[in-house]
């Protein structure tokens, strides 16, 4: 491909800056962003500092804290799972099929976006309780969801859908059908067409859509707290942890609970960044 | 974006019985997961009748939660909407250095878990915060009380609108603007004849998401609130404290009001989408953090 920057003749002048605008937009965006967010934030890291390391390993490595982030972090794992399964077939049903009533389940997938957690989580807690709709379903079979780990799971796999469903739907969309038709007159069935041809080319897609609903999944609290019971050391979700430390007035604890969170988030941010650039790069290089 | 009709497959003819099943599948999910917990509020509602319904929802203690979520959002909202202009104009319109990292800082409250968001202003303004002493001499409450659920409910909803203008902005390039400027427009009025016009529809859509997520955030808002009935209570925390004093009719009749919140968003977010498909293209879930743009073959 040949850009206009590379042929000395056609390249236009190097445009000027000439609206006016930018110290004031610039400067309030980022006192704003500073006095909203950064400072903010600031403060969990610097309180948590203040604390020696010893403190530090002493709260991390509190029975009640670890299990809390292997039950957040499994939890959440298994939730983004579940997702990406049927978060890739409900995004093939919605693309590829037409049937009454699919622009209402189109428009359903963002309910967990807009619907508030704590009445998810409420919502939720009444379905699956051992006399709620769902919860009588299972008790005969020896399933108890409400108020253990697997009560997380669910409200965990309930927040994450969307993310999924929307981070694949539009790259299934746009897909190249000559792709798929050239595949079929060559003699492939619907199966390894799938599997070869249209997987393959959704698979970054659906790792990030995954990526974003177990980040999310990490820090989600409102959908969580009703359904979980709160066990300590049981189906106690890592936010919970800080909130209990917050209410007993131990802040540097609380910070100390955070700043490992967060770095778990930022870490997650940064990967599926990278992950993200690094297969647009691997496919650019392929074409 | 391709039509339905352009895959093979979609023809009508084969492979009716995968279909049919696929299709089920997802439906029965949807069905299960979705629909049926949003059927369970207002069943729960009005389990003991209209009458109780509306008692619920008459309730003072309901009301003034009511009153408080609106005031939160009437404060919170235009703050975003500010910044969010601000940003995108500051980023669209010009080439500067660190761009990415800026866009990056704008995106983070998305990666804060919503209890850390509400305990950073724990930190910053509680009675053992860094400006905690202050306050107190000076008699001015932030955490439980206004100005800290405002603060929290800000943060949390901080990149949303912002988010929205963004690749919006960038999209449709600074050439009207730089015309505008050539005819003697100042900055001002160029922002306001032309720039507000061009991106009315997305500052609508992002308004209505921040709008959406402000009325109903509960983790951060909880943290800062301090719970206090008819005064630091929102909507979702009612929810909560209703629901755990098995007050289920009152508590549900409650969730009912954000859930009809959350369709009325629902239903003129997908207006917006179809009347104007460009706030959806290549933008894959509205509130999912940095729009990824997975590459297609």
């Amino acid at each position: 491909m040949s850009r206009a920057e590379d042929l000395p003749v056609l390249r236009r002048p190097r445009r000027q800056q000439i609206l006016p605008g930018f110290g004031l937009t610039m400067g309030y965006s980022i006192t704003y962003l500073s006095l909203i967010v950064l400072i903010p934030l600031a403060a969990a890291f610097l309180t948590a500092a203040k604390l020696p390391l010893a403190q530090w390993l002493h709260v991390l490595m509190a029975p009640r804290v670890l299990a809390a982030f292997r039950l957040s972090i499994l939890a959440s794992l298994a939730a983004a799972l579940v997702n990406a399964v049927f978060g890739l077939l409900i995004a093939w049903v919605l693309t590829r099929y037409e049937f009454p009533g699919r622009r209402l389940f189109d428009a359903l997938v963002d309910l967990p976006f807009a619907l508030p957690t704590a009445v998810a989580g409420v919502a939720l807690t009444t379905l699956y309780a051992p006399n709620g709709w769902l919860g009588q379903l299972l008790a005969p079979l020896g399933i108890q969801v409400a108020f253990t780990p697997l009560g997380v799971v669910i409200a965990l796999t309930f927040i994450g859908l969307p993310f999924v469903v929307r981070t694949v739907q539009p790259v299934l969309a746009d897909l190249e059908p000559d792709l798929e038709r050239a595949a079929e007159t060559l003699g492939a069935g619907p199966l390894l067409v799938f599997r070869r041809v249209i997987f393959p080319a959704l698979l970054p897609a659906l790792i990030t859509g995954s990526a974003l609903a177990f980040s999310r999944a990490l820090g989600e609290y409102g959908s969580v707290i009703f359904i979980a019971g709160n066990i300590p050391l049981v189906s106690e979700i890592v936010p919970l942890v800080i909130m209990t430390k917050l209410e007993q007035f131990q802040y540097g604890e609380a910070a100390v609970v955070a700043v490992g969170m967060l770095l778990l988030s930022f870490a997650m941010m940064f990967a599926v960044n990278a992950a993200q650039l690094a297969l647009q790069r691997r496919h650019q290089a392929r074409r | 974006m391709r039509r339905r009709e352009d895959f093979p497959g979609s023809d009508g003819s084969a492979r009716l019985a995968g279909r049919v099943a696929l299709i089920g599948v997802a439906v029965l999910y949807l069905t299960l997961f979705l629909l049926l917990p949003l059927i369970t509020v207002f069943v729960q509602a009005l389990a003991k009748g209209l009458g109780a319904y509306w008692q619920a929802l008459s309730d003072g203690d309901a009301l003034s939660a009511m009153r408080l979520t609106l005031t939160v959002a009437a404060i919170s909202v235009p703050l975003n909407t500010v910044f969010g202009l601000a940003a995108a104009w500051a980023i669209s319109k010009y080439e500067f250095r660190g761009k990415g990292l800026l866009l990056t800082l704008i995106d983070l409250p998305f990666a804060v878990s919503p209890v850390i968001s509400g305990l950073i202003f724990v930190l910053v303004f509680g009675a053992r915060g860094w400006l905690g002493g202050w306050l107190g001499e000076h008699d001015y409450r932030v955490i439980f009380a206004l100005p800290g659920m405002v603060l929290a409910t800000t943060f949390i909803t901080f990149p949303f609108i912002a988010r929205e203008l963004i690749p919006l902005m960038q999209a449709q390039g600074r050439d009207d603007e730089e015309a505008a400027l050539s005819l003697g427009a100042g900055g001002w009025r160029i922002f306001r004849t032309v720039t507000l016009p061009n991106v009315r529809w997305g500052l609508l859509y992002g308004v209505l998401l921040c709008n959406a997520r402000a009325m109903g955030e509960f983790g951060a808002v909880s943290v800062v609130s301090g719970h206090i009935r008819g005064v630091t209570n929102t909507l979702p925390l009612h929810v909560e404290i209703l629901y755990n004093e098995y007050n289920f009719v009152g508590a549900f009749a409650t969730a009912s009001v954000l859930a009809m919140l959350a369709l009325v968003t629902l239903g003129l977010k997908a207006m917006l989408e179809r009347s104007h498909p460009e706030l959806r293209a290549g933008r894959p879930g509205d509130l999912v953090p940095r729009p990824p743009q997975a590459a297609a073959p």
